[in-house]
């Protein structure tokens, strides 16, 4: 490794631009002729539009239109739709209700879009916006899955009798029916997972541009994804079609999975840029995203644990409800499903599984991938059931769990997944080191002796990141390929650019991309750039999510920067009258091995362009693009333990030490791997103590602020102690499997054992609030 | 309307406004200053602190008019030249940020901390003091790490003045 090679904790190239104000996201750019969007949304959860008069609005100073949901449908744009098929367990398909970007008839959540104002300044659209006056006619409301399961409930799409999307099953269910009358001692739980509200920082925004002249549309939006938004765009939603529409994803203020989908305001300013024939900007506010950004997590759960007499786990049984929210956003059926079932197995060898899954109907807030999108729902419930199993078999925790990890790899699941490396045992002896595990008891004594409950908690994760083989995603369902793309420029100086499909929106691509030149070239990360986020510059890609831009984003540059180096050893054995298999490379330079025969990169990539003296038959030109179809799933893994202490008179919580020993395989940069585990633990975290979406019966979101919804704060968190051991990952050639979502997956188990530990209660839901605490501890 | 005069960044600026503009809508859309972001609608957030006459503000909480006469610095205007601010490096070199959405409020924000406690802080008073910033990518370890890096180097940098 250099200095700046693979391995280096590199200080990030992107941060000048974002320490000094000059980072520039969807809403900094400014476009000549630009009008302002402001939707008008539903007030009710469920509800007829009856009318909407536009009369006195469309007089109002600066509107230059007002459009609605039926003129959406009148010009043929296509409804939202999701691209993960999954069929239920009676061999039916999923029952997908039809979704138009503005409602022209039936309002399903608090905050769908019936109308569109469009205005020359913002608070223009604000003002008109609040003279159109729409009539709606209100229907009763299912707001959580028990309300929508009910007989009788209120129905929300004719396409899904009794609001149930798919009732899907994975797993052998006789065989796990056997092992639990087998069983020495079962253990089962009810789980709920909370609803949580994404929030990255910067919200939602989008400007939709078109060239009357060229027939051409250009959109600027906050995506992790472009080119899917292209496609998704012109195949399904017929707005432009691929060759004629240019998505723009600059600086992208934070995503976690919300930016992603395609959201119905995208789609309407791109659309409404030709209706009204000026550029159309709209910018969520804060409020905005709370009730249309796609929501994470929302399971109801039963879960069973089934032990034999030497307390070796023998199966698993899981019944969820997952709630979808009121339509089916562009991957959710697949969050609930493959990204959340196959993960039940966890770091233990159970032989046999079985899972059903419901995905039902309410009308709330859509609900999709959101970090760690199904994987922290499944380790959720398979570590409360591992802690409970120890508490009532009277055994510690961690051998409880040490006595069950799988230690023989590759490990195939009775669901799916088929583990290719790992080392459970040294992450959880890591984490136990690093917390001074056998040291708990004389401090849990010493706390009680100062009227304080000490409790300590683990959780032993497991993930499937580097989404994802696409011929294995295709035969479950997906509707797209989940390979990535890069191309690598080596210009006629000698500067690279990376062209890559990845999306950096606080990942740090625009550094770790360049130490993988580094290390391979030998050249300073000066030299190199990165090109993201636009679909006329890059040639494709599949974006960022799953824990994917490392192992499959990277690879697929390595694999274009192997085509690179061969084409430039050519040139170089050429110009050196060397023989080509005599090549190294070494610092920038291309060296005759065993002599002082050498000649630098620059001279290389101009002898490619020049083209001067190029070996017989040779193309022009240093440029090569690579697309990489990962083999399998990557599996990071890792073991994460919380030790905190409860006041009993408040039932307020307080750290007193967070462990986190990861297994990402290679680390291309390490300081940047441990801010991806400290911004995904605190999600966990705030998972566990502080967020969670609540809406009344009537379906309002009560939490549609940060003055309600409670985001974790610098003083709600402590710091961290993070370890890694590592196991190289088999299934790529750099051996990373990806940190994004570690952090959010694993820590919330880790802290519920902890408190339910240190109360000596089992039955404690997240958020656990001090309000909830109390109460169990009090009854 | 009204016509706002004040001071930004060292400048004189005077810009026409409606009345009810906020002070982070005048920066952004008639200064062009974007480095000033909004997160929210509440005031909670932090993402759009700026100084008004030296003390770190949440811009979205003042109207335009309030801040006419005032000198404004927003986080355009803390670095000397291509010279950075202590807090924009410790930022950069202790690695905290990421997605960058926050970051200015951050640093406006942590730059008023190390101000009004004379230097003297340690990690519990820095995360209370980082209560009115919202950042969701960090989990904050990073930020209060800067904090107490930038600190250390601001009083050097004093010193050296």
């Amino acid at each position: 490794m250099g200095v700046e090679g693979i391995g280096a904790s590199v200080v990030r190239k992107e941060d000048r631009r974002f320490i000094t104000g000059k980072g520039r996201y969807v809403d900094d750019i400014k476009i000549v002729g630009l009008t302002h969007a402001h939707f008008i949304r539903s007030p009710h959860a469920h509800a007829k539009v009856k009318s909407i008069d536009t009369s006195a609005a469309k007089d109002m100073p600066g509107v230059v239109g007002i459009l609605t949901g039926q003129q959406i449908v009148d010009d043929k744009v296509g409804n939202l739709i999701c691209g993960w098929a999954i069929t239920s367990k009676d061999g039916t398909g999923m029952k997908m209700g039809a979704w138009p970007a503005m409602a022209p008839e039936t309002v399903r959540f608090v905050g769908q879009a019936v109308a569109v104002v469009i205005a020359e300044t913002k608070n223009q659209a604000k003002d008109a916006a609040e003279a159109v006056v729409v009539n709606y006619e209100e229907l009763p409301a299912a707001a959580d899955i028990r309300a929508a399961i009910k007989q009788g409930a209120p129905q929300l799409h004719p396409e899904a009798p009794g609001n149930v999307i798919y009732d899907w099953t994975i797993g052998d269910e006789a065989a796990t029916e056997a092992a639990f009358k087998a069983a020495a001692n079962v253990v089962s739980l009810d789980i709920t997972n909370n609803r949580l509200v994404p929030n990255a920082m910067e919200p939602r925004a989008a400007i939709g541009e078109y060239n009357e002249a060229e027939e051409h549309f250009t959109l600027y939006t906050t995506s992790q994804n472009p080119h899917v938004a292209r496609l998704v765009l012109s195949a399904f939603y017929n707005i432009a079609p691929e060759h004629k529409l240019r998505v723009v994803a600059p600086d992208v203020g934070g995503g976690f999975g919300s930016k992603i989908f395609i959201y119905p305001e995208e789609m309407v300013a791109l659309w409404a840029s030709k209706k009204v024939g000026r550029p159309v900007k709209w910018t969520g506010d804060r409020t905005e995203a709370f009730l249309t950004d796609a929501h994470g997590r929302d399971h109801l759960t039963n879960a069973e644990l089934a032990l034999d007499a030497n307390n070796k786990i023998t199966g698993l049984r899981v019944k969820t409800y997952a709630n979808l929210g009121a339509y089916m956003s562009l991957f959710s059926s697949s969050v609930p499903t493959y990204l959340y079932a196959t993960l039940l197995s966890g770091q233990y060898n159970i032989p046999n599984i079985f899972a059903e899954v419901i995905s039902v109907y309410t009308n709330t807030t859509p609900v999709d991938a959101y970090r760690g999108a199904g994987r922290p729902e499944a380790s959720f419930v398979v570590e409360r059931l591992l802690e409970t199993a120890a508490r009532q078999l009277k055994v510690d925790p961690a051998e409880l769990r040490r006595k069950n990890f799988i230690t023989q790899f590759p490990h195939q699941t009775p669901v799916i997944m088929a583990y290719d490396i790992g080392d459970f045992g040294a992450s959880l002896d890591s984490a136990m080191k690093a917390i001074d595990y056998a040291g708990f008891p004389a401090r849990k004594a010493k706390a009680k002796s100062e009227g304080k409950l000490r409790g300590i908690g683990l959780s032993c994760y497991i993930e499937a990141c580097g989404i994802a083989p696409s011929k294995a995603v295709g035969s479950l369902g997906a509707g797209v390929g989940l390979w990535e793309s890069a191309e690598v420029r080596v210009n006629p100086v000698g500067t690279i650019e990376i062209l890559t499909g990845s999306h950096s929106h606080g990942q740090g691509h625009e550094t770790t991309f360049c130490q993988l030149v580094a290390e391979r070239l030998g050249v300073p990360i000066s030299q190199v750039q990165i090109v993201h986020g636009d679909t006329d510059k890059v040639q494709f890609g599949m974006g960022t999510y799953g824990s994917r831009s490392a192992a499959v984003g990277l690879t697929a540059i390595l694999k274009a920067m192997e085509k690179v180096e061969a084409k430039a050893k050519k040139i170089a054995a050429h110009a050196l009258e060397a023989s080509e298999s005599d090549i190294v490379i070494e610092n920038g330079e291309f060296k005759v091995t065993g002599t002082d025969k050498s000649i630098a990169l620059p001279m290389v990539a101009l002898a490619a362009y020049t083209a001067h003296n190029l070996p017989d038959g040779m193309e022009p030109g240093l440029k090569e693009g690579a697309f990489y179809d990962p083999t399998n799933f990557t599996f990071p893994a890792g073991a994460y333990i919380c030790e905190l202490e409860v006041d009993a008179a408040t039932g307020k919580t307080s750290f007193v030490n967070f462990v986190a020993a990861d297994d990402f395989g290679r680390l291309i940069n390490p300081m940047i791997v441990e801010g991806q585990v400290h911004g995904g633990l605190a999600q966990g975290i705030g998972q566990a103590l502080l967020e969670g979406a609540v809406y009344d019966s009537s379906g309002q979101l009560l939490t549609a602020s940060f003055m309600d919804y409670a985001m974790p704060r610098a003083d709600d968190l402590p710091s961290f102690k993070l370890n890694h051991t590592t196991t190289l990952c088999p299934g790529n050639p750099l051996g990373v499997k990806g940190c994004g979502e570690a952090g959010a997956i694993g820590a919330s188990a880790a802290v519920i054992n902890a408190i339910t530990d240190a109360i000596g209660n089992n039955k404690l839901e997240m958020p656990a609030t001090p309000d909830r605490v109390w109460h169990a501890i009090h009854g | 309307m009204s016509t706002i005069k004040l001071t930004v960044n060292g400048k004189a600026v005077s810009a026409d406004v409606e009345d009810r503009t906020l002070l982070v809508h005048l920066l952004r859309e008639n200064l062009n200053l974007t480095g000033t972001h909004v997160g929210c609608d509440t005031s909670q957030c932090g993402a759009c602190v700026v100084h008004i006459d030296g003390r770190a503000v949440k811009s979205c909480t003042v109207l335009a008019g309030q801040a006419a006469g005032s000198n404004v610095t927003t986080i355009e205007g803390i670095s000397k030249g291509d010279e950075l601010h202590p807090m924009q490096l410790a930022f950069r070199d202790n690695h905290g940020l990421q997605c960058g959405y926050c970051t200015p409020g951050m640093i406006m924000s942590s730059i008023d901390i190390v101000h009004r406690h004379a230097g003297k802080l340690d990690e519990e008073t820095v995360r209370q003091e980082l209560e009115g910033n919202i950042c969701r990518c960090t989990g904050y370890h990073n930020i209060v790490k800067a904090v107490l890096d930038a600190a250390g180097r601001m009083k050097v940098s004093q010193a050296a003045e």
